[in-house]
């Protein structure tokens, strides 16, 4: 490898300017298109597109489904399990933004 | 090296039943998993857990450890057994890189752990993508910055041998990333196996370090603006602090504790920009001497009809 020091590496960020193909996502998540599928069964991430053929997910589901992965992995629990989870942890990060928009610590 | 008491790491008797060992693992692994956890140090924590539970979850497994753990107990020296070929698992990817960071304890006993078999059965295939995390100051999401990021990586060798490899990466950090969102670094992944197949990428999840003063809440910023009591019941013009540095801002009279005054486009930068909120404070100064407490009465005299309290007696 050559000197990675002498040219910085530049970055993409991928909530703003990436989507992913159903096999571009497995492959991020290092999933199988099976466990995405019955995320979106589930209504954990929701691709834009008609069928698995043409599915698009924006950038912003990649760290959605990456957390769903650890959590059903993890805590061994089944994808209705880890959809309650996701959205209570939605409603604990919209009430904690509330907390900061009000001052608290 | 230091060995590990497993047991112990999920608190059961060395007796205990795979259900047993299922349910300690369950419970703990619901108090310190890093995506639900409050508990201070949940992810070594958890680490520690689960690197306990997949030890003891697999018979065989479970089995090696005891009788090792076993001559340990007699006081025969710890040598570990040849490199175990047998075992697969799915990965941690918390920490530092998306590696299975599986103490050297664990390792030695069973061998070191690669993630996915699948991908390297052919001769020709494309390298995995790997995760990390990489904290920020707020300020260098305001301006842009360069940042040396050390990854640890794991690298199979033409053996099929999986080895640890440290790298330095100079990463640019683009203005106005927000934390929480990914970086793709392109080929920054594992390398290919196979001539011509391409490398992995790596992302990089964006944290950024806690500020003393400034609060983030996606693009917009939060202060406190400390005021006296004749800033906030005149108004003034006072410099407030933002992570671009000073600005004058106006406060109007008759301004209150709690009230926000927003400066457009002064949080992170973007399309569109963040706002910066002054969250105003009243300071009251102390009554210490003979002239601050003539202050205070004179002003009790004059705001006589003066009740804070009259609408919580209505």
């Amino acid at each position: 490898m050559a000197d990675p020091l002498s040219t910085p590496t530049h970055g993409t960020i991928v909530e703003e300017e990436m989507r992913f193909t159903l096999i571009e996502l497995c492959r991020v998540c290092h999933a199988d298109a099976e466990q995405l599928t019955a995320l979106i069964a589930e209504g954990v991430i929701e691709p834009a597109g008609s069928g698995p053929h043409d599915w698009e997910f924006s950038g912003a589901m990649l760290s959605r489904t990456r957390t769903a992965l650890r959590l059903s992995r993890d805590l061994q629990l089944n994808t209705a399990g880890t959809a309650l989870v996701l959205d209570l942890l939605d409603e604990i990060e919209d009430l904690k933004s509330r907390l900061r928009r009000m001052g608290a610590r | 090296m230091e060995f590990k008491d497993y047991y112990a790491a999920l608190g059961v008797e060395r007796s205990a039943t795979q259900d047993e060992i299922k349910r300690a693992y369950r419970k703990l692994a619901r108090k310190y998993h890093p995506d639900v956890s409050k508990e201070a140090d949940a992810e070594a924590h958890f680490k520690e857990v689960a690197e306990a539970y997949e030890a003891l979850n697999d018979a065989e497994k479970r089995a090696a450890y005891d009788t090792f753990s076993r001559r340990q107990e007699r006081g025969q020296p710890f040598t570990p057994p040849g490199r175990d070929a047998g075992f697969e698992f799915s990965g941690r990817d918390f920490g530092a890189d998306d590696g299975m960071d599986y103490s050297d304890f664990f390792e030695s006993l069973f061998g070191r752990q690669t993630r996915s078999a699948g991908a390297r059965r052919s001769t020709q295939a494309a390298g995995e993508d790997h995760h990390a995390k990489v904290q920020i100051d707020l300020e260098d999401a305001y301006r842009g910055a360069r940042r040396a990021v050390s990854l640890r990586m794991p690298v199979v060798d033409a053996q099929g041998q999986v080895t640890w490899q440290e790298r330095q990466l100079e990463v640019t950090i683009p203005k106005g990333v927000r934390e929480g969102q990914h970086l793709r670094l392109a080929g920054q992944g594992s390398p290919g196996t196979g001539g011509g197949a391409q490398a992995g990428d790596l992302y990089l999840e964006i944290a950024f370090v806690p500020h003393p003063s400034f609060r983030v809440d996606g693009r917009d910023v939060y202060v406190d603006l400390p005021i006296t009591p004749w800033e906030a019941a005149l108004g003034a013009t006072v410099s407030v602090a933002t992570p671009d540095g000073g600005v004058q801002l106006t406060l109007p009279p008759g301004s209150s504790s709690g009230r926000k005054l927003r400066l457009r486009g002064k949080g992170l930068p973007g399309n569109p920009a963040g706002d910066l909120y002054a969250v105003l404070g009243i300071s009251v100064p102390p009554a210490d001497t003979p002239a601050a407490k003539d202050a205070y009465a004179a002003l009790a005299k004059v705001f006589a009809n003066f009740n804070p309290r009259s609408a919580a007696e209505a």
